[in-house]
């Protein structure tokens, strides 16, 4: 999308539902906004069905604001609870099969580098625990093995959430879901540093306790992917539906997980990526 | 060559009804449109538009995102020869901004969505509606949901090659052959035939 086109044809304006209309008026586009702005401009997501206090909501909310170039940025999306919500955001967006992201990733990024090849397009695959580490892991790994130029974020909120409540790999061992009522059995996934060894030049967990960190872990990972090749971020998502806590508590959990060590900050970059990330952020190169 | 005796007609057609296509409608060429499954001459299908609209009681445009946004020069036009044309007809334009399925569900008042586009319809009570600038795929999926479920007389003015699934269809519209229909329907406001 360019930002020139986002402009509703001559005679229609009247008709066009607010929100569209808001948009062009008001929205982020071409502004190089970020989470510090939020509130000031009309934000790239919209009232979404997702739970009270849910973690990727406000995981969404972060990275949709922290996108170096929403307007020529495109999310890959696939099935979970993150994929209800994609119908509110207003970027370019495509839903994929559960698991498929990265491979449709992939293709799109390919494509995207014969369309445009003057221009500089983002793709971003975004996921949950399930179709990340479990059941895309292999389309996941292949693409982090062949070194495609996409930034893959995980919104962990480990658990299958929305059938249910079943435990994922990235669920905690031990953890008591409505439908794992004996509790996990197994380590959840390393999958950071999977990442890591994957290939990922760039792999970080982290939580959403900190806003403007998680803004500039997301800008470095989609910036390092369009040079240098995949990035992996995983953010702790806490569910307040199948953990049973109170949605207005989810923040702390956030919080309270970072400080405990239950769900550490892990930031891996290979040499290459830290010389590329110095550069930019000494505003040398952008 | 087309065989079949089937005619796509307003429904409701019951859940699900099949896709013209595979009963054995075909596209027309060039020069050619659709009237009911049926393939035509062009002009002979732009007066059955005229008619239809002007006998509808609600005839109702949905300008999809091909020409509600300004994304080129032929766009722009096109737009402007179909708020036109809605207006010489005194038909209403409902937007369809967007694709994806929205939950829990769209403002009917203000929009129609591919993929639940019996909800506008029923809520405005719309006899006729007009499809232009609608993606073929979305376009499909929301004729078929219409003929199953509702009684609505579909128009598609598409800009490719037309659709099976529409009750009348034009192919390759631009904004020059949508002013050819406005001049139509003008004609036929008049009392020309």
């Amino acid at each position: 999308m360019s930002v020139k086109i986002v402009k509703i044809s001559p005679g229609f304006e009247e008709i066009m539902p607010k929100d569209y209309k808001d948009l062009v008026s008001n929205g982020p586009y071409g502004k190089g906004f970020g989470i510090k702005e939020l509130g000031t401009f009309k934000e790239l997501i919209e009232e979404h069905p997702l739970c009270a206090g849910c973690g990727l909501a406000l995981s969404k909310r972060l990275i949709l604001a922290s996108l170096p170039s929403p307007e020529n940025t495109i999310i890959v999306g696939t099935t979970g609870c993150s994929s209800l919500s994609f119908s509110q955001v207003a970027l370019h967006n495509i839903h994929s099969i559960f698991g498929n992201q990265n491979a449709v990733a992939t293709g799109l990024k390919r494509a995207l580098e014969i369309r445009f090849p003057d221009v500089i397009k983002d793709v971003v695959a975004i996921g949950g625990d399930g179709a990340i580490g479990d059941i895309g892991l292999g389309m996941v790994m292949h693409s982090w093995f062949r070194g495609e130029k996409f930034a893959t974020i995980m919104l962990d909120n480990e658990s299958y959430a929305n059938t249910g409540g079943q435990e994922s790999g990235m669920s905690q061992q031990g953890a008591v879901l409505n439908m794992a009522p004996t509790g996990k059995k197994y380590n959840k996934l390393p999958m950071a540093e999977i990442a890591r060894d994957a290939g990922c030049v760039y792999s970080v967990s982290v939580t959403f306790a900190k806003p403007k960190r998680l803004e500039k872990i997301i800008r470095r990972a989609v910036l390092i992917a369009r040079q240098l090749g995949p990035t992996y971020i995983q953010i702790y998502c806490p569910c307040p539906t199948n953990y049973k806590h109170k949605p207005s508590e989810s923040l702390e959990r956030a919080r309270d997980a970072e400080k405990s060590g239950a769900y550490p900050v892990k930031e891996y970059m290979s040499p290459e990526a830290e010389e590329l990330i110095k550069k930019l952020e000494e505003g040398k190169k952008c | 060559m087309q065989t079949t005796n089937y005619k796509v007609i307003n429904g409701p057609e019951g859940y699900l009804p099949p896709a013209a296509a595979s009963m054995g409608v075909v596209l027309p060429d060039e020069g050619e449109a659709l009237f009911e499954g049926k393939i035509m001459l062009k002009e002979e299908v732009m007066k059955k538009i005229a008619v239809k609209l002007l006998e509808a009681k609600n005839p109702t445009f949905f300008p999809g995102p091909l020409v509600l946004w300004a994304w080129n020069e032929k766009a722009i036009e096109k737009a402007k020869a179909v708020k036109e044309l809605a207006e010489i007809v005194g038909a209403k334009i409902i937007p369809m901004p967007d694709y994806r399925p929205k939950y829990p569900m769209i403002n009917p008042e203000e929009e129609i969505n591919p993929n639940h586009p019996n909800l506008t319809i029923w809520h405005n009570k719309i006899d006729v509606c007009v499809f232009v600038g609608v993606h073929c795929h979305y376009a499909n999926l929301a004729l078929k949901i219409i003929r199953g479920g509702t009684n609505c007389y579909t128009i598609a003015l598409c800009g490719n090659y037309g659709h099976e699934d529409a009750m009348i269809s034009l192919r390759d519209i631009y904004a020059e052959e949508v002013r050819s229909l406005t001049d139509v329907v003008k004609s036929m406001k008049k009392g020309g035939k």
